[in-house]
């Protein structure tokens, strides 16, 4: 049972764009609408999920002293194994995500997790580990990236919903807007977490 | 001549780091919380910038062009700018320390600061040649620096305001980061960059 508990902290308790603030670059820079959000929260999970159960494989290998640039060799085979798949079968994708894909790399999430978690625990557990924080980056991602869609083009998910000559608010799918819609939508989620405190 | 000029002025506001391109977030909401310390963060991150696009390229046209190994890029790159990272703390432990004690505390946090891998790929994607790498780096890095020191002004300005108890720490700071952003944005089509 405790896979399953360590499988859905990532989506709330501990999700890492809204709770923890971890790897705000990817999330602010590739949520121009609900897609590109997705695809780059898939391509962090594919990564954080190989490289925890490879770390948890190597951790009595790897010695203590030259952990870190060991599990940064880990995670960047990785990156760069789902950066040339996604050259060569989804190169739209690979355009529109760009630098963010090498960049995943020092996502402190994957580091983070690597050090944290998947360095002390089991396979399953860090598998399990990986698929919750990474589904639950995917999810704020897509949030973030919806929010931002529906409002600065009135669509969600390329389907377009508000009508092509009614007005939208650009801003928010360019770069300020970013800023400022993960800035309202971390206010929510503090908001709701006060009152079942209260 | 003037190229050189308009890619400085370009790569500082028009194309800024943070506002334009979203690297090196993590380190802009994390240490800009009082004016010295931003200073201290964007001068470590000008210094190692610079030597590790330096570095990068060198190892780039030098060592995986010939060897034909180009798709192991972020490997090698993410490894060297690591081993420098710890090669410039150890040194500058040896050689100056009054430096050492103003960056020192900013080094081991610049490994993980996406700028830095962000800045070498890019410049490898760009196919400049190494002065304008190291020119384009240092305008950069520079952009860095302004965004920070600018911000953490204003986040000591903004202590001293009664706000929303949900909108504290992060919610604040990334708006504010939007508005500043906006700003920015005012710097578009100000210069036509020539390479």
């Amino acid at each position: 049972m405790s896979a399953w508990k360590e499988f859905t902290k990532g989506f709330i308790k501990e999700n890492p764009t809204f709770v923890l603030l971890l790897g705000m670059c990817p999330t602010l820079g590739t949520t121009t609408s609900s897609i590109n959000g997705l695809s780059m929260g898939l391509a962090a999970t594919v990564v954080l999920i190989c490289s925890n159960c490879v770390i948890s494989l190597l951790k009595n290998v790897i010695p203590d002293k030259v952990r870190i640039p060991g599990f940064i060799v880990v995670i960047a085979s990785f990156v760069t194994v789902v950066d040339l798949v996604m050259q060569a079968y989804l190169p739209d994708l690979y355009e529109t995500l760009g630098l963010f894909i090498p960049l995943i790399v020092v996502n402190c999430i994957i580091l983070g997790r690597a050090e944290a978690f998947a360095s002390k625990n089991g396979v399953l557990l860090s598998a399990a580990d990986g698929l919750g924080i990474g589904l639950g980056f995917t999810m704020s991602l897509t949030i973030l990236g919806s929010v931002r869609e529906i409002l600065g083009n009135g669509s969600v998910f390329g389907f377009q919903f508000i009508p092509e000559n009614i007005d939208k608010i650009l801003l928010f799918i360019m770069p300020p807007g970013a800023f400022i819609a993960l800035g309202f939508l971390i206010a929510l989620v503090n908001h709701i977490k006060n009152r079942k405190a209260a | 001549m003037t190229g050189y000029i308009l890619v400085f002025i370009s790569a500082i506001l028009v194309n800024n780091i943070v506002f334009a391109q979203f690297l090196g977030i993590c380190p802009f909401l994390g240490v800009s919380n009082k004016v010295s310390t931003s200073v201290g963060m964007g001068a470590a991150v000008l210094f190692v910038m610079t030597l590790a696009t330096t570095v990068t390229w060198l190892l780039y046209n030098l060592v995986l062009i010939p060897l034909n190994i180009a798709f192991m890029q972020t490997v090698a790159y993410i490894l060297v700018i690591a081993a420098l990272v710890q090669m410039v703390e150890i040194i500058l432990k040896k050689v100056s320390q009054p430096l050492y004690q103003a960056l020192g505390v900013f080094l081991p946090l610049i490994t993980t600061n996406c700028a830095v891998l962000g800045v070498a790929i890019l410049v490898t994607q760009k196919n400049y040649n190494l002065l304008q790498s190291v020119v384009y780096t240092i305008a950069t890095a520079l952009g860095f620096f302004l965004a920070l020191v600018i911000f953490a002004g204003i986040r000591e300005r903004l202590e001293l305001y009664e706000i929303p108890e949900a909108m504290k720490g992060a919610p604040i700071a990334l708006v504010t980061a939007g508005l500043l952003a906006l700003a920015f944005m005012g710097f578009t089509g100000l210069i036509a960059v020539p390479w």
